[in-house]
């Protein structure tokens, strides 16, 4: 299951309840205001810190260099929108909204 | 040649009247059980707030979608589930649910089945299809 969240961490749940129902081998994608957690030091970067222990983080190239976010947490892989097609392919998807 | 119905979840994150969301939920719920499909619905984190009894929108000057919810089970929407931690998490316990119609056989009054969110996440994986809404 391909798990995309796109709000962000400080203003909506859906991060912390994406990581609440996450299974294994399960995979999340932040995009849009979602990559804001993929920011590091910040009070919530240990909800994806914790997620990468155990699943594969990506976040979208385009909306992290549109918000100017620069030191992001290590092992958050960066995906373009071909790459977005590709775990699309590969995966059912979750969009917590 | 026959195929098994496609396993779909309708997830409801959403509190019920600050937007459309629960309302459309309530349409895509019937839309998906007319078309024969294999249809549980998940209500969980604000999404619970929508199953709470007592709810009266008459001031509000809209009609509401209380009398849909109260009739699930009469659209074959059946598999229905609220998320224990989120109705912990607001102070809801079984007693402040709404009933979703009758089961078919007793015809007793049914609600929401209250279950876990690991429970619900098992569900998830079986899915071919969640629609968020």
């Amino acid at each position: 299951m391909l798990h995309t969240v796109n709000k962000s961490p400080y203003s909506n749940t859906a991060l912390e309840s994406c990581l609440r129902f996450i299974q294994q081998d399960d995979v999340i994608l932040l995009l849009e205001d979602g990559v804001y957690a993929a920011a590091n030091g910040t009070r919530i970067s240990h909800l994806i810190e914790k997620a990468l222990d155990t699943h594969s983080v990506y976040a979208i190239q385009a909306d992290v260099k549109a918000r100017g976010l620069q030191d992001l947490i290590t092992g958050v892989k960066l995906a373009d929108y071909q790459d977005f097609v590709k775990l699309l392919e590969t995966h059912r998807s979750n969009a917590w909204l | 040649m026959s195929e098994s119905p496609k396993k779909v979840m309708i997830t409801v994150r959403k509190a019920p009247h600050g937007s459309i969301y629960v309302q459309e939920a309530i349409e895509v719920m019937f839309i998906v059980a007319s078309f024969g499909m294999e249809l549980s619905v998940a209500f969980i984190d604000d999404g619970v707030l929508a199953l709470k009894s007592g709810q009266d929108t008459g001031e509000l000057g809209i009609k509401g979608f209380m009398a849909s919810l109260g009739a699930l089970t009469d659209f074959e929407v059946t598999k229905v589930y609220a998320d224990q931690q989120s109705l912990d998490d607001r102070n809801l316990s079984e007693d402040d649910l709404v009933f979703i119609g009758e089961d078919e056989e007793t015809e007793e009054p049914v609600k929401a089945k209250i279950t876990s969110s690991e429970n619900i996440a098992k569900m998830m994986a079986e899915q071919d299809s969640i629609m968020s809404l």
